[in-house]
């Protein structure tokens, strides 16, 4: 699945033993795709190679992150990886949405390179449907959080000085049956099989996540972005962090081309 | 989420996410149906081909390509058929076979402009320059098989491989308007191992390509 790019690192370079494995589920808005964006942008990462993968729509482009004429040349694909060895990170971008009956076959493919690779963790970011909270869930903050048993061995005492909140369970069969409950993440894509799946197999993973609904959401990449900083400090936190994360040039024309003067 | 009227309606994601299908745990009977749909969306692609002079073939021997032009949708296809293709110089090596919703081909080499198709031809002068036709639409999950089964039989070492193909000027991302853009125009995208002058501008971000053309 993983496919190292050549360069001169050779295979220092996707050496990601103890790393931390940041990637997006594709979700409501594409929030945890456009906060990898910030993140990639930010932390100017290197790319270190592709996933080779049939669970994702094809698509190509130049260089989302390019910054001038030099660099604007390189080809990007649908899914990538690149890598920040000084903080032991390592991301995936997914850029394009799954092919139907592709769920489990890229859960179970990304977790078993998640295991060859020896990373230690993997934190997904990801969304939910807004509309679907209930009364208490429309109060207070729209980000949650999800541990896997095996992380909130290692990081459960960190995460509760943080004062997160948990992503609650809800009714299986509301208006039923209250006591049974179960994980539901509206909107969340892979998220929920790809949790399970984690919780399962054993491999630390932790889920953030904002309530949002589709529109602009870079407003709402930042609110993810800033919220994983806390926990993983990847910039520095200051008062006003949203001007520190750097917009990457392939956000332009987010919403389309420019306007026809003869409209006016 | 509820609409003006008051009904209640799901959202329609952006992301194009919809898990619902996918949460639910498959029953024998859903692998059955689901086994039987992918059978009948399989890709087949028949060669025609009898391998070079220099090489005894058996069926599955990957033969010799320097260079591979695929035209991908009805504009492109018709531009090779109107300025390249023409009985004397080329010869047909082979079909793909497939379904999908919104076409069907059949392994017939015999076809009209209007029909869906998906043809591979050769140049006889130099039988290393392949060609492909393909004005059918591959389906989303269809596109790697298609790539696996076409590439997967070439050599791949000095291969050149050209894709032609078409987008709305609609679709163009662009500061200006693109109503009074000058159409059509050419963009192009390219690997770092091409070398050779590229004959117009590259295509600026943010604007992608994708489907059959981008895998």
């Amino acid at each position: 699945m993983f496919v190292p790019c050549d360069r001169g690192g050779g295979s220092a370079s996707s050496d990601f033993k103890g790393f931390t494995l940041l990637m997006p589920a594709v979700s409501v808005g594409n929030v945890g795709q456009l906060a990898i964006d910030l993140v990639i942008s930010t932390l100017d990462m290197t790319k270190v190679g592709y996933f080779y993968t049939d669970c994702l729509v094809p698509m190509v482009g130049n260089n989302p992150y390019a910054t001038g004429e030099e660099n604007s040349l390189e080809l990007s694909i649908n899914a990538e990886v690149y890598s920040l060895p000084s903080k032991k990170l390592v991301v995936l971008q997914i850029r394009s949405p799954f092919i139907k009956n592709k769920y489990r076959p890229f859960c179970q493919t990304l977790l078993s390179w998640v295991k060859s690779s020896k990373c230690a963790r993997v934190v997904l970011l990801s969304s939910s449907h807004a509309y679907q909270r209930d009364d208490e869930q429309l109060l207070g903050t729209p980000l949650r959080y999800l541990l896997t048993p095996d992380l909130e061995k290692a990081v459960g005492g960190l995460i509760k000085e943080l004062n997160w909140k948990e992503m609650e369970k809800v009714a299986a069969y509301p208006g039923i049956n209250d006591t049974e409950k179960v994980l539901h993440i509206p909107g969340g894509g892979i998220t929920k099989m790809l949790f399970t799946e984690s919780c399962s197999e054993g491999v630390q993973m932790a889920v953030l996540l904002k309530f949002c609904s589709e529109g602009d959401n870079i407003p709402d990449a930042f609110a993810l972005v800033n919220y994983l900083n806390e926990w993983l400090q990847l910039i520095k936190s200051e008062v006003n962090t949203s001007s520190q994360w750097k917009i990457p040039s392939s956000w332009r024309l987010l919403f389309g081309s420019g306007l026809p003067p003869a409209l006016f | 989420m509820a609409t003006f009227f008051g009904e209640v309606v799901v959202a329609p994601s952006r992301a194009g996410v919809d898990e619902e299908e996918e949460a639910r745990e498959e029953t024998p009977e859903d692998r059955e149906i689901r086994r039987e749909l992918e059978k009948k969306r399989e890709i087949d692609v028949l060669w025609t081909l009898k391998s070079g002079a220099s090489t005894e073939s058996s069926a599955d021997e990957p033969f010799v390509c320097s260079k591979f032009i695929v035209a991908i949708g009805h504009n492109a296809a018709a531009f090779l058929s109107s300025f390249i293709l023409d009985s004397v110089c080329w010869e047909v090596v082979g079909v793909v076979k497939l379904w999908n919703e919104w076409c069907r081909t059949s392994n017939t080499t015999n076809v009209l402009p209007t029909d869906s198709f998906c043809l591979f031809y050769r140049l006889i002068s130099d039988p290393t320059v392949l060609l492909c036709q393909c004005s059918c639409y591959v389906a989303e999950d269809q596109q790697f098989q298609w790539l696996e089964k076409v590439f997967g039989r070439m050599r791949k070492e000095d291969l050149q491989v050209t894709i032609l193909s078409t987008c709305p000027v609609a679709d163009y991302k662009t500061q200006e308007s693109t109503l009074t853009l000058p159409s059509p125009f050419l963009k192009a995208l390219k690997t770092k191992e091409f070398k050779e002058q590229v004959c117009c501008p590259l295509l600026e971000q943010p604007n992608i390509v994708r489907d059959l053309p981008a895998a």
